[in-house]
């Protein structure tokens, strides 16, 4: 990734980056963005803040052995998810891959059924089943945590299929790594959508790695989102995903082709993760220590746009340390629900195979469903 | 009662239920403008509109997985699959995201979604559209596999697995097509797991499924006029779920059984069956379980080389006489 250094003095050509990037920019004034009161600004912050320390708690836990598998952490990419779900609408889903704590927390999931999924316990969101890749809730419009690279970008456009179908006036988010972009699967999905008009937004969330492989080395052509062309479908780049007044302003713009014009658009989020793609993996062979450090300097989300606030004297030292207090807490309390919770028995183990096996005053088909 | 093909019989089932529930909606290749590519679906655009009946891009993965995501939302798609073989290239989404999503989320999420087309051999068509995944199919819990044997099944049946709140593999035969048979008129459900009794005898039982079963009935008549044993005839119907029960049934009272079916033998059905019935009716046996499967390479083209490496009633009635030695 191309990294800008701060702007020495006197070189008044040189762009604004940071806050005051922010604060000048086209999107901050955009119509999705214009009007926003301090109440929703600070609640984004709250979000992201809390995706991160909630992250944070999780890698812990990690290293602490209470968590199996994969952690695969969001941290670097906060702004992505919370400005894509604020604006979406009630009749709006989203769908991602295994990348999905940021999501899960954006829609409003607890960190108590999130980090019990990730301990295996029964009083987790998929209650054990899941873990870290596969969160759902369905309540809220998010289907999913999944854990195949591009797989789920089918199923997100057949949600805005049913809702075409339906004629409900909604749309589906679906999301997928940069590392997705040369799966059969997504190709034939924009196909479809496109040939089809349906209500979807593809979200590249591009953080520069295929796994521990650039973009430059996995994907030919330059613009991923580019490739839309080849459909006949919108396309679009947020640049500055660090940016979450872009992020909205560009998510937005999206939504309302799904909405108005029952189009689907494929929009490409530059952003960056700090962790590996999972944190089991060695972070060093494909990158240099400074390229992470120049990131975190320049374009934190959270960073950038604690200072923006600051500056336009939304945020304060006490608010920041008080909401900064408050998602530790939350965290940790979290850990502490987790390791309280019972693991799912033995018996759940065949449950929520069949519909009917645990329905069974409902049953209509007979005979031997599972074997031993 | 009415006598329908096989085929027709399809068509009357899934209409029936597109008719009666507004979430069913038929997507394939060809199904619409071309009215199916065997005709299964003829006169069905005309009838219920591209709304419901759908032509899609030749795009497995694509649309399969389009199917499940709408399911997941609350449709109800039957999605055909020209050829059954065509499932390989959409195996992620049926088995990773199909088969997993119920589990995956704890119970949240249904995914009513029926896939179905025409899985056999004999048609000259090669290994590539000859494909008999029933096994591989039903290894995997999550997943119904479906193999209806005469017209009656193939409407009781399409109409049951659409009414299934989880994905139903449902493999048809293109021999069996243009067969007739008296079905049913109006609400004939078949309930998945419900094995049928095809014929009742005392002397060997002969279990099996799809084409393959209706083939043991002509062995049958071999057999009692050469020999005159009297053969059980056991069509499952339904891979999963098992109909353990008849099975054991028939085994208890026979004392001697045969698998037949149109897969080849490494981890066929008739293997799983096999099993079942050494596990749980042992002492009953007076010979070990055979099996009468495809001859074990990939599918032949040589018309008259691949009607021997099907089974054939020839090549039952040999394997129950092995039986009953």
């Amino acid at each position: 990734m191309s990294k800008k250094s701060s702007a020495p003095a006197k070189q008044p050509a040189a762009p604004e980056t940071g806050a005051a990037a922010m604060a000048h920019s086209h999107a901050r004034q955009a119509a999705i963005n214009a009007k926003l009161g301090n109440d929703e600004l600070i609640q984004f912050y709250r979000d992201m803040v809390r995706i991160r320390r909630f992250e944070e708690r999780c890698l812990r836990s990690y290293q602490q052995g209470k968590i199996g598998g994969f952690l695969h952490l969001y941290i670097g990419q906060e702004s992505v998810a919370v400005g894509c779900v604020s604006v979406m609408n009630k009749n709006d889903h989203i769908i991602t891959a295994y990348r999905d704590h940021g999501h899960g927390l954006a829609v409003g999931m607890g960190m108590n059924e999130m980090m019990a999924e990730n301990y295996g316990k029964y009083t987790g969101c998929s209650k054990g089943k899941g873990g870290s890749m596969h969160y759902f809730d369905p309540s809220r419009r998010f289907w999913g945590g999944h854990g195949i690279v591009g797989g789920q970008v089918p199923l997100g456009t057949g949600i805005a299929y049913a809702l075409k179908y339906k004629g409900i006036k909604g749309a589906c988010l679906a999301f997928l790594g940069d590392g997705a972009v040369n799966q059969g699967a997504v190709h034939e999905a924009y196909n479809l959508a496109a040939l089809w008009s349906l209500p979807v937004v593809f979200v590249i969330e591009n953080n520069g790695y295929s796994m521990g492989t650039s973009q430059e080395r996995s994907s030919a052509g330059i613009q991923l989102a580019q490739r839309a062309e080849g459909y006949g479908m919108a396309w679009d780049v947020a640049e500055n995903g660090h940016d979450i007044f872009e992020v909205r302003e560009k998510v937005a713009a999206a939504l309302k082709r799904a909405h108005d014009e029952c189009k689907p658009t494929l929009l490409e989020i530059d952003t960056y993760r700090y962790r590996g793609h999972s944190v089991a993996d060695p972070d060093t062979t494909y990158r240099e220590k400074h390229e992470i450090e120049d990131y975190k300097k320049t374009k934190d989300p959270i960073m950038v746009y604690e200072k923006y606030l600051t500056d336009e004297k939304v945020l304060d030292a006490g608010l920041i340390k008080s909401i900064d207090e408050a998602a530790r807490a939350e965290a940790e309390t979290s850990a502490q629900f987790a390791e309280a919770s019972p693991f799912p028995t033995v018996e759940d183990i065949k449950k929520d195979v069949y519909w009917e096996i645990d329905n069974p005053a409902d049953r209509k088909s007979q005979g031997a469903l599972f074997f031993d | 009662m009415p006598v329908l093909t096989y085929r027709e019989a399809l068509r009357h089932g899934m209409s029936e239920e597109i008719e009666r529930d507004p979430n069913v909606v038929f997507l394939g290749e060809e199904v619409a403008q071309f009215n199916g590519a065997y005709k299964i679906s003829e006169g069905m655009l005309a009838k219920y509109g591209p709304k419901r009946i759908v032509d899609t891009p030749i795009s497995e993965a694509g649309f399969i997985g389009l199917g499940i995501g709408a399911a997941m939302l609350g449709l109800r798609p039957v999605m055909e699959l020209m050829f059954f073989s065509f499932y390989t290239v959409a195996f992620d989404q049926i088995f990773n995201n199909a088969a997993n999503i119920r589990y995956m989320s704890g119970g949240l999420i249904h995914c009513p979604i029926v896939i179905r087309g025409p899985a056999n051999g004999g048609t000259n068509v090669g290994a590539t559209h000859s494909h008999t995944p029933e096994s591989i199919a039903a290894y995997h819990p999550g997943i119904k596999v479906v193999v209806p044997s005469t017209p009656a099944d193939a409407k009781g049946l399409i109409k049951s697995a659409i009414r299934d709140n989880d994905p139903v593999m449902f493999m048809e035969n293109t021999i069996l097509y243009g067969e007739k048979g008296e079905v049913p008129d109006g609400e004939h459900l078949v309930p998945l797991g419900k094995a049928n009794l095809l014929r009742e005898g005392k002397d060997i039982s002969i279990i099996g499924h799809g084409r393959a079963i209706q083939m043991a009935l002509k062995s049958a008549d071999m057999l009692k006029e050469k020999h005159n044993i009297n053969a059980e005839i056991l069509d499952l119907r339904s891979i999963r779920p098992l109909d353990e029960e008849a099975i054991l049934a028939s085994v208890k009272k026979t004392n001697r059984a045969l698998y037949v079916e149109e897969s080849k033998p490494f981890c066929s059905v008739g293997s799983m069956v096999a099993c079942i019935i050494q596990e749980k009716a042992f002492d009953y046996l007076d010979a070990p379980v055979r099996r009468l499967t495809s001859i074990d390479s990939p599918a032949i083209y040589s018309p008259p080389l691949e009607k021997i490496q099907l089974p054939t009633p020839d090549r039952i009635y040999q394997s129950a006489l092995d039986v009953l030695k």
